[in-house]
């Protein structure tokens, strides 16, 4: 690592990036062209006249060869032309726009309480390592991580939003500043497994670190238990954990498709099926261009922090 | 049955709420008497990316209603499936049935302007413009608009390309609605209908407000809230938590849990989706008469409607549109004969042989309904295999390729279920029926207007249809919806009629 500066390293991973994304995008568009029938097949639907298809598919521009109109949609990019949606002649930006925002609060409520809880308990279990505590968190989450997102939310909306009627069960036509309650259950749902795997990982972690040499250096010279605890193991226990934290929030960022779904919040991942079941190809490529400058990001931002925290990680470019 | 997410989804809320049925005071009655006021939220499945407020693209059922809130057609579907006059106060054909006069009613759009007859002529222009691609133009491109023209303020007179009595059902087509003169930006849509516009959030809600000077009378509620909920548990949870009054399309599984419940009304509308297998003549096998007949024999239809529809529906007699106007209700019950289907197997050389059944979850119960009949074919010497394809797809697919395929359709008049699907040239003729004398009963039933003629020719080519046609058309699904019990006036006309998912007449109680 000698000689690589950050901000080097940084601009390196940068140019890597830009290339990633490039080949994201490439890549679903053949993806989607491989896909059976286009946007006129699935508008005209159950009506499936083929002058009628021919017609849009003609309206539509679908009639010109498919590398000539992903060159033409590639051209645009580079001004944030992100296109027009084949079927509504909607900007895509637009649906981008529209689909970031419920998105984008879902996944920072959902990480200003993850990190803490889980440090937390991850601290908390390492501490008191083969206590009934650490047994029972232990129990915990290894339980709640085996439930998959779906059956949590079925089962959560059946008990808080129906049965009781403590919570709203779905964020339908709510607003979700204006109504912040909608958004309870979802977060829980998002919340539980990231927790767990979190929660595990930052155990290990300190678990490991307060049995190193470092930290048994540290007690010999008489530092204080909560100084060493705190300022000496905790972010070396942490570096493994902000790989998978980078993880969860590459899945968040990405639209939780499912948790979209049964809660009714018009999302990134709403945004994805409703396009690909169109078809509408310049939507969806869209949405790979976000979702992959946010893969690339996310994970460019938790090296940079694991690089912080233990410096004697090696940073792999 | 295979178990898909949706499936579980539908199965589990249902089980919490039968558990909960219990604790229930017995249901409130609906409110008798109309009343005026509130804002009723509905809920219906919708699409973001497809999502658009220019009513002559309307496509989805959220589309369809909301465009009945904001526009008027110049016709609608009756009860019976049926035309009925709207914008239009009575229609007058000529004695050949190529000039048809039409009245309009006294009515404004919601900026003020009059309802006129340049503005129909332009609504109808615009659709059948060749360079775009528009739901109703093919059930208004027999419409001669060069020589059509308006008489007056309110009066237009249409001339057609041919005679064609029953031009008042492309008057009534999906999608024919009247727009003013001159309108392609939909962004703030102004219509004649019985809500005016508000706003719009795509994907999300479009919010409406009564229209004080609607021509029939101004509705009852004060505002409409069309909100998207694509998952049917979804709707379901959002009215049980009572987030919406009223979410369209429930599944029979959600509607037999809530039946009895006094959280929700289950509304149910008979005759509103036929289900059926399409079966193409033009192919091996079923290009053989007494093949056909044995599926037709095969299919136990009574348990068909009870798996399938849950119950939610009626045994069908392979013809489309019971209880529609000229239907053939006189026609024999078809009823499974398994010995008889084995004969005829047997006589038509295809014992041992291996069909497959293309399906898909475009509709739903297809795959269920797919598999249950594959099951009810056993041991009648003709093997069904089930294979499931694309859903986005399947109806262009199914149009194409195989020879066996499960089919659905929504409500439309009898005349049109023919003219484009049963005719030789036909744009959605999936069972590949091409006979010329079919046809020519066709020409007749639509170009006299002697009626005790028509009415002839509809029962003998329905007749034709039921003794060697392509499709088994096993049942007839109820449409339900559910709604919040104060909210009266829900009407039982089948989908796609005036009076489905029509809120004017619609009050909170």
């Amino acid at each position: 690592m000698a000689g690589l500066s950050l901000a080097s390293y940084t601009a390196r991973r940068a140019a890597l990036g830009l290339v990633q994304v490039l080949a994201v995008v490439t890549l679903v568009f053949l993806l989607v062209q491989a896909l059976p029938g286009d946007a006129a097949v699935a508008l005209a639907g159950d009506n499936p006249d083929p002058a009628r298809i021919a017609q849009i598919r003609a309206v539509m521009g679908l009639d010109r060869p498919a590398p000539e109109r992903f060159a033409e949609w590639l051209i645009g990019l580079p001004r944030l032309d992100f296109g027009v949606s084949l079927v509504s002649g909607r900007p895509v930006a637009e649906f981008l726009f529209g689909g970031v925002g419920p998105t984008v609060v879902l996944a920072a409520l959902t990480l200003v309480l993850l990190l803490p809880i889980s440090v937390l308990v991850g601290v908390l279990a390492a501490l008191r390592e083969g206590s009934l505590l650490d047994r029972a968190l232990t129990s915990v989450s290894v339980a709640l991580h085996s439930i998959p997102e779906f059956a949590l939310a079925v089962v959560l909306i059946a008990v808080f939003g129906v049965q009781l009627a403590w919570l709203p069960p779905t964020a339908v036509g709510a607003d979700l500043f204006a109504q912040p309650a909608v958004l309870v259950l979802p977060l829980v749902v998002l919340l539980a497994r990231p927790i767990c795997s979190i929660s595990r990982l930052v155990r290990a972690g300190m678990v490991d670190a307060l049995a190193s040499d470092y930290v048994r250096h540290a007690r010999r010279l008489g530092l204080g238990e909560t100084r060493i605890r705190f300022a000496h193991a905790l972010p070396n226990a942490l570096a493994p954990a902000v790989q998978q934290v980078a993880r969860t929030t590459d899945w968040l960022l990405g639209g939780v498709i499912v948790v979209e779904a049964v809660f009714v919040i018009p999302g990134l991942g709403t945004v994805l099926v409703d396009a690909v079941a169109a078809r509408d190809l310049p939507v969806v490529q869209g949405l790979a261009v976000v979702f992959a400058v946010t893969t690339v990001a996310v994970n460019l931002l938790a090296d940079l922090v694991a690089f912080r925290l233990a410096p004697r990680a090696e940073v792999v470019a | 049955m295979p178990l898909n997410r949706r499936g579980f989804l539908g199965l589990t809320t249902g089980l919490t709420v039968v558990t909960l049925a219990g604790c229930g005071s017995g249901a409130a009655p609906a409110s008798s008497t109309p009343r005026t006021g509130g804002r009723l939220r509905a809920a219906f499945a919708g699409g973001g990316a497809k999502e658009v407020l220019d009513p002559h693209l309307a496509n989805l059922f959220v589309e369809a209603a909301r465009s009945k809130a904001m526009f008027d057609k110049l016709a609608d579907l009756g009860g019976d499936v049926s035309p009925q006059p709207r914008l239009a106060e009575k229609w007058e054909p000529s004695a050949d049935l190529t000039r048809w006069r039409i009245t309009l009613r006294k009515a404004a759009f919601h900026d003020g302007r009059p309802v006129r007859a340049q503005d129909v002529l332009a609504s109808y222009a615009r659709i059948l413009d060749p360079n775009r691609a528009f739901r109703a133009k093919s059930s208004l491109t027999l419409i001669d608009l060069p020589n059509s023209r308006a008489v007056d303020d309110r009066t237009v007179e249409f001339a057609l390309k041919r005679p064609f009595v029953e031009f008042p059902n492309a008057l009534a087509a999906f999608g024919a609605y009247i727009v003013p003169e001159g309108a392609e930006d939909f962004s703030k849509p102004v219509g004649s209908g019985a809500f005016s516009f508000v706003s719009f959030e795509p994907g999300r809600s479009v919010l409406l407000k009564r229209n004080a000077d609607y021509w029939e009378g101004a509705p009852l509620l004060d505002e409409l809230e069309f909100v998207i909920a694509n998952e049917e548990s979804a709707r379901t949870n959002a009215l049980l938590g009572g987030q919406v009054e009223y979410a369209h399309d429930l599944t029979p599984t959600t509607a037999r849990s809530h039946a009895s419940g006094d959280r929700m009304t289950i509304h149910r509308a008979p005759n509103s989706a036929v289900q059926a297998f399409a079966m193409k003549l033009d192919r091996p096998p079923f290009d053989n008469r007494d093949l056909r007949e044995a599926l037709f024999l095969l299919a136990d239809r009574p348990q068909l409607v009870e798996s399938v529809l849950a119950g939610s529906g009626q045994v069908g007699n392979d013809l489309f549109g019971k209880g529609y106007q000229h239907y053939a209700g006189d026609l024999p019950q078809r009823e499974r004969d398994v010995d008889k289907a084995k004969f005829l197997i047997r006589k038509a050389g295809a014992e041992g042989l291996v069909v497959k059944l293309d399906t898909s979850t475009a509709a739903a119960g297809m795959v269920e309904a797919a598999t249950v009949f594959a099951d009810q074919a056993k041991g009648s010497g003709l093997t069904i295999e089930v294979a499931q394809g694309n859903k986005d797809t399947y109806w262009a697919d199914t149009l194409k390729n195989g020879s066996l395929s499960s089919f659905r359709s929504g409500a439309m008049p009898i005349e049109t279920h023919i003219a484009q699907r049963l005719l030789k040239g036909a744009g959605t003729n999936v069972t590949k029926w091409a006979r010329p004398e079919f046809d020519a009963l066709y020409e007749k039933a639509v170009s006299t207007s002697d009626q005790a003629a028509r009415a002839d020719a509809y029962r003998e080519m329905q007749r034709m249809q039921h003794t060697e046609g392509g499709y088994l058309m096993w049942g007839f699904a109820d449409w339900i919806v559910g709604a919040k019990p104060n909210v009266g006036g829900i009407s039982t006309a089948p989908a796609n009629t005036l009076d489905w998912a029509r809120f004017d007449k619609v009050w909170l109680g």
